[in-house]
């Protein structure tokens, strides 16, 4: 299956007509849910996620440290074939692993000892890069319910077409055709890398391209949430005039 | 610059998935004109005002834009450099892509060589340009909307820029764009809509200065044919030819044209494990060799056996409507055979439906003189005797009347004998030497061009020098006494040998190979090029490199007396051969001397000679002895084919001397050694790298395949035992018979006939019990020591570096889909070359025998119905005698048809005339000589001499006189035919 497509066109441009570095459409809400203590919706191009957070709550059981829980799961009309998805399933549980790992890097957990963050994470619709859309939803949903944060984790996905140049934000589509993906989460400001993950595996020669093409696409979607984040919180101030304190 | 209007594309596939896909629109795509002043331009400017199409049909400057369908049918047009300025839409581009690969392939040369102008418009994601599919708009309207669409937008683009004053002022017509189209609609559409638009057919007769283009147009109707009637039934639609493949009514697979008989064929099929006959016109339906065909199994009582006639087709001339009388010879042809096809032998029969892909190409050949002076149509004759005559029309016959020319297949209308197709180049006066080389190579697809500026730039800079930082970096073997030992005349030397006693008392071995890749670096356009060549192709007299000359024959050869890398594998073993201890690394080497084969046997056998290469050279002969015995012990074959080897003459490059390759001891030392380097480097890299070695393998025949060697074995009362490779190596050793010294021989060439092509893998591709190679019976092999010839050999020697450090690994090295791809590739190059050798042999051994007749001892290898095959040793050479002869006579044998009556036994596979029996194997005398009547297919005759048959054999005793009598025969005949005609 693999390379039945070059991924990038000698004109330059990418099977849905981007260039090598552009991301996908970026569209998020913040605080979509009033039950929870934080919630987000984020599109990034075709594939649409809800993140909600409850907590911080009081832990079960004798538990000193904070505890993060995630829990992913993906809609069953989320992919163009319609597939019951359980909860359990392997996918599922492999991502609520990455998800906790990467979040807890960024949670300041020492400010919540005894306490439980519960993050809950809904694909609605898949167009690839499930995981780095839910890690990016779930900041949003951690921003929005006010739990202290380090900075933004947010993560990218970037691969390499067949010419060897490196691509950002792969889509299902390219992911499909073409050749490994490589995810990344991070913390942009600090340059520290939370998280990352291959498909299949890169050339050496290439693997460090392809990691920088990833964080630039991470500090470029940090960019657009801090953007949405301050849009929102002015709209959520001026109801007390908080905007005017700016 | 990234638009943010979103548009989705829903498409249907398989189990109808509704997908979506985003298809983003931009604002930054260039229009690629000088003119223009407005788009954003990240590129040279592609479309200029120079080199403006000179169109008396548009009188003033003008950019192309072509439809899919010029593109298509007229990649012969476009491929001369004659249309320039043409703007190509990525809507096009898909299209053909999607339609015909081969056709995208060049069409994309065309494209990116910039002298001509071509640019890409990415029209697809073009905000301006794209067209949203409509409800109810079928994907090929869309398309053609969305041409139109941009050709009107190019030329309201190009308007714009060119109202401002200061350009009216200049005084110069405007930049105009025009669309080329063949589809009717579509050009009705865009004349509705303002667009200028013409038809291929009419731009190109409108370019006043190229009028020969004309001749490469591409038709779809002959005009005085469109009233015809019909000579074969209709073709199923794509749509009830899907429908019956799924319902397995109709069976696909690859159409086989006989090389014998133009009127059958054969289609496998995936099901049967016998290929479906095809017989007859009506049957055959327009199938050419090599489409995708789907075929309808006719009821078990019409199935047939094949003709095992040799039919060829007459001249019919380019006027001429067959007559029913020849088409109803044909129908007693097929009935004959269909009555004779005993309920044993019948095979499953079937006809042709429909055609699933067309695989036409290119083909070479010659026109058909024609009979009416002044015409424009004319008959071409294709060289390659499966592919069917093709009606053309060009304007400049008398001058390509005795040429090689190129012709391709546009249409096969139903009510045409024959497709139609166009010319598209000449390669050169018939008979020409280079001419008919240029044939081969073509009809091979062997890559024969020069290398490209770019590839000889990657060539080290001469006069090239070992810098200290490369001895340092190699072993230093300049001291040890290497040489190398080769056919004469050898210039691509790849290999070199050494042997020399230890102290402990055991030997050492090295065997040393050009260091190739050192001066091809992975990836570049010289190792591009070089992949896709895959092998140096051998025709006789000429080389057709896979590396530049600078390094096959000088930088890279280890000619004697001169430092050269070399990659070096050295073992040490014992005096039994037993190896004890091998290594690998890169080496320089100075080679003492550069033998041939002869050579190194002379010294071998001079007892006087005591220097150090003599001993080398004894101490190896004695090991590989051992080496082979051993092998032989463990099942390797010893197979035979006839191998000649001409002595050309190096001014007219024409043929002198035949003869038949020699094997001295020293061919066989050699050998042994580079099998041993082979096998050991194969385990070593499989070892290393389990999932991407570049591997050989030789696959165990089906026991079916031995069907033929056996039976004939049988006759003769030997058995064969086809068990196993060792068993069938035993077997083969006893059939020897006194009275026939060559019976052995004639066995293992039916035997090598048996067997499976070997092929390069990918080591993670197959199960390791699969890796085994038949005939040298070794679980593991590779090709490790001619990396000058063949690249297969230069990717086993960087993995071989890689792996011991000595070079850096690379991305595609490790890739196994890309390694299988190149596998593919190999394989593919390997097996051409290896058929444009035969047929250059077969060339020059006609060459040869021009205007010569001779008398030869040969042996009956096959008995067939109407003709015995026999193998002329002396030159390796095989050939047809005919036996009874066909309604038109040829040779002038006619006249004793009547008296002499062959019997063919289909027991024992005998021919019986009167006293004498031919059975397979037996010795016979044959007369040969050339018959040139026809100039493309010059064929070798094959005469009775011994055993005489009165009225059948060629008088042995006046040989003078009977033999230019009988040769003078058919040109006689020919003038004869010719006065008729005229």
């Amino acid at each position: 299956m693999a390379g039945k497509y070059d991924l990038l066109s000698e004109q330059g441009l990418r099977l849905d007509g981007r260039r090598p570095h552009e991301l996908r459409r970026i569209k998020c809400k913040l605080g979509v849910f009033e039950q929870p203590d934080g919630s987000a919706y984020l599109e990034q191009g075709n594939t649409k996620v809800l993140a909600a957070v409850y907590g911080p709550h009081q832990a079960k059981g004798n538990q000193t440290e904070s505890v993060i829980n995630c829990q992913y799961s993906q809609a069953t009309f989320s992919t163009a074939e319609r597939k019951n998805r359980p909860r359990g399933d392997r996918k599922s549980l492999e991502f609520k692993m990455y998800l906790q790992q990467a979040l807890s890097a960024a949670i300041k957990s020492e400010l919540y000892p005894r306490s439980q963050i519960d993050i809950y994470v809904e694909v609605l619709q898949d167009d690839g890069a499930n995981y780095a859309v839910a890690l990016n939803a779930a900041t949003l949903a951690l921003i929005d319910a006010g739990i202290c944060l380090n900075e933004f984790i947010v993560a990218c996905t970037a691969s390499l077409s067949k010419s060897n140049i490196p691509l950002t934000d792969i889509s299902q589509f390219e992911e499909v055709s073409g050749g490994p993906k490589l995810t990344v989460a991070a913390l942009p400001t600090a340059e520290k890398i939370a998280f990352l993950e291959m498909s299949e595996r890169f050339h050496i020669d290439h693997l460090e391209t392809v990691i920088e093409t990833a964080m630039a696409g991470c500090r470029e979607i940090r960019d657009i949430l801090e953007a949405a984040v301050k849009e929102h919180l002015l709209h959520m101030g001026s109801a007390s005039d908080f905007a005017k304190v700016g | 610059m990234q638009t943010l209007r979103e548009f989705t594309r829903k498409t249907k596939r398989g189990n109808i998935l509704k997908i979506v896909r985003e298809h983003y629109l931009r604002d930054d795509i260039g229009c690629g004109s000088e003119l223009c002043r407005e788009c954003f331009q990240n590129e040279v400017y592609q479309l200029t005002s120079q080199h403006a199409n000179q169109s008396t049909l548009f009188k003033f400057p003008h950019y192309l834009v072509l439809d899919t369908n010029v593109v298509l049918d007229q990649i012969d047009v476009l491929e001369e450099d004659v249309l320039r300025n043409v703007v190509v839409l990525t809507t096009v581009l898909n299209e053909v892509k999607h339609r015909s690969s081969s056709i995208y392939k060049r069409f994309n040369e065309i494209v990116h060589d910039r002298t001509r102008n071509f640019y890409v418009f990415v029209n697809e994601h073009h905000k301006e340009t794209y067209a949203d599919r409509e409800p109810d708009e079928t994907a090929n309207d869309r398309n053609d909307r969305a041409i139109r669409l941009a050709t009107k937008w190019y030329d309201d683009h190009l308007q714009a820029s060119q109202s401002s004053k200061e350009f009216e002022r200049s005084g110069k017509a405007a930049m105009r764009v025009v669309l080329l189209t063949d589809d009717a609609a579509n050009r009705a559409k865009a004349e509705a809509e303002g667009i200028l638009v013409t038809t291929a057919a009419e731009y190109v007769k409108s370019l006043e200065d190229f009028p020969l283009l004309m001749d490469k147009l591409s038709h779809k109707t002959f005009d005085n044919e469109k009233n015809g009637l019909p000579q074969y039934p209709p073709h199923l639609s794509m749509k009830e030819l899907l429908e019956g493949l799924r319902q397995n009514k109709l069976l696909q697979g690859p159409f086989q044209a006989s090389r014998e008989n133009y009127l059958e064929g054969s289609v496998s099929v995936e099901k049967f494990e016998k290929a479906i006959l095809i017989q007859g016109r009506e049957s055959l339906n327009r199938a050419v060799d090599g489409d995708l065909v789907a075929v309808e199994l006719l009821p078990e009582s019409e199935w047939s056996a094949p003709s095992e006639i040799v039919l060829e087709e007459k001249n019919v001339y380019a006027d001429e409507v067959p007559s029913e009388e020849k088409a109803k010879d044909e129908y007693d042809m097929l009935k004959q055979v269909r009555a004779a096809a005993s309920s044993a032998e019948r095979t499953p029969t079937g006809r042709i439906v429909g055609i699933v892909r067309r695989k036409w190409r290119q083909y070479c050949g010659i026109l058909q003189p024609s009979l009416i002076e002044d015409t424009n149509r004319h008959i071409f004759v294709p060289a390659d005797r499966k592919i069917p005559r093709i009606r053309i029309e060009t304007r400049q016959a008398a001058k390509l009347q005795n040429q090689r020319i190129i012709v391709t297949i546009d249409t096969w209308p139903r009510n045409s004998r024959y497709p139609h197709g166009h010319f598209v180049r000449s390669l050169g006066p018939l008979g020409d030497t280079a001419t008919e080389n240029e044939v081969i190579l073509l009809e091979h697809d062997v890559p024969h061009c020069k290398f490209s500026d770019e590839v000889l730039s990657f060539l080290p800079k001469m006069p090239w020098t070992i810098t200290d930082q490369d001895y340092s970096k190699r072993v230093d073997l300049r001291d040890l006494f290497i040489c190398s030992v080769d056919p004469p005349g050898c210039t691509d030397i790849d290999d070199a040998l050494h042997c020399r006693e230890l102290p402990n008392g055991n030997l050492e071995v090295g065997v040393h190979i050009a260091d190739v890749s050192h001066f091809i670096r992975p990836g570049n356009a010289l190792d591009m090029e070089a992949a896709a060549r895959g092998t140096t192709v051998y025709l006789v007299g000429k080389r057709i490199d896979m590396v530049p000359e600078l390094l096959s024959s000088n930088l890279c050869s280890l000619v004697g007396g001169v430092e050269r890398f070399a990659f070096s594998c050295v073992w040490e073993v014992d005096n039994e051969a037993n190896v004890l201890s091998k290594r690998f690394h890169k080496s320089v080497i100075k080679s003492k001397r550069a033998m041939t084969y002869e050579e190194a046997q002379s010294i071998i056998d001079d007892a006087t000679q005591q220097n150090e290469i003599a001993k080398s050279l004894r101490h190896l002969n004695r090991l590989a002895k051992i080496l082979k015995k051993r092998r032989m012990d463990n099942g390797a074959l010893v197979l035979a084919s006839p191998e000649i080897r001409f002595q050309v003459d190096s001014e007219t490059h024409e043929p002198l001397e035949v003869e038949v390759k020699q094997m001295r001891e020293t061919n066989s030392m050699v050998e042994e050694f580079m099998l041993l380097a082979n096998i050991t480097v194969a385990e070593h890299i499989a070892t290393e790298f389990s999932e991407c070695a570049v591997l050989r393998r030789h696959p165990r025949p089906p026991p079916t395949n031995f069907d033929p060697l056996v039976k004939s074995a049988r006759y003769q009362g030997f058995q064969v035992n086809i068990e196993s490779g060792l068993e069938l190596s035993h077997s083969l050793d006893k059939c020897v018979k006194a009275d026939n010294p060559y019976f052995n021989t004639m066995i293992r060439i039916l035997t090598t006939r048996c067997m499976m092509q070997a092929v390069y893998f990918i080591s993670g591709s197959l199960q390791k019990d699969e890796f085994f190679h038949y005939g040298l019976a070794a679980p593991i092999y590779t090709h490790f020591t001619s990396p000058i010839r063949r690249y297969s050999d230069i990717m086993v020697h960087r993995l071989l570096a890689a792996s011991i450090g000595a070079d850096s690994t690379y991305a595609q090295l490790l890739d196994r889909k890309s390694n299988e791809e190149l596998c593919h590739n190999l394989n593919y190059r390997h097996k051409m070359a290896q058929y444009a050798g035969r047929a250059s042999v077969a060339l020059n051994t006609h060459l040869f025998f021009r205007g010569k007749e001779e008398d030869e001892e040969g042996y009956v290898l096959f008995v067939r119905k109407n003709a015995l095959q026999v193998l002329i040793p002396k030159y390796g050479l095989e050939g047809t005698l005919y036996l009874k002869t066909d309604k038109d006579g040829k040779d002038g044998l006619e006249r004793v048809k009547s008296e002499i009556v062959f019997t063919f036994n289909e027991e024992d596979h005998t021919q019986r005339c009167g006293d004498v029996v031919f059975h397979s194997f037996d010795p016979v005398t044959v007369r040969l000589s050339l018959d040139s009547s026809n100039v493309q297919h010059e064929k070798l005759i094959f005469r009775l001499v011994k055993p005489y048959i009165k009225g059948f054999s060629v008088e042995t005793t006046s040989k003078g006189t009977e033999g230019q009598a009988v040769a003078a025969a058919p040109p006689s005949k020919k003038s004869k035919k010719d006065k008729k005609k005229k």
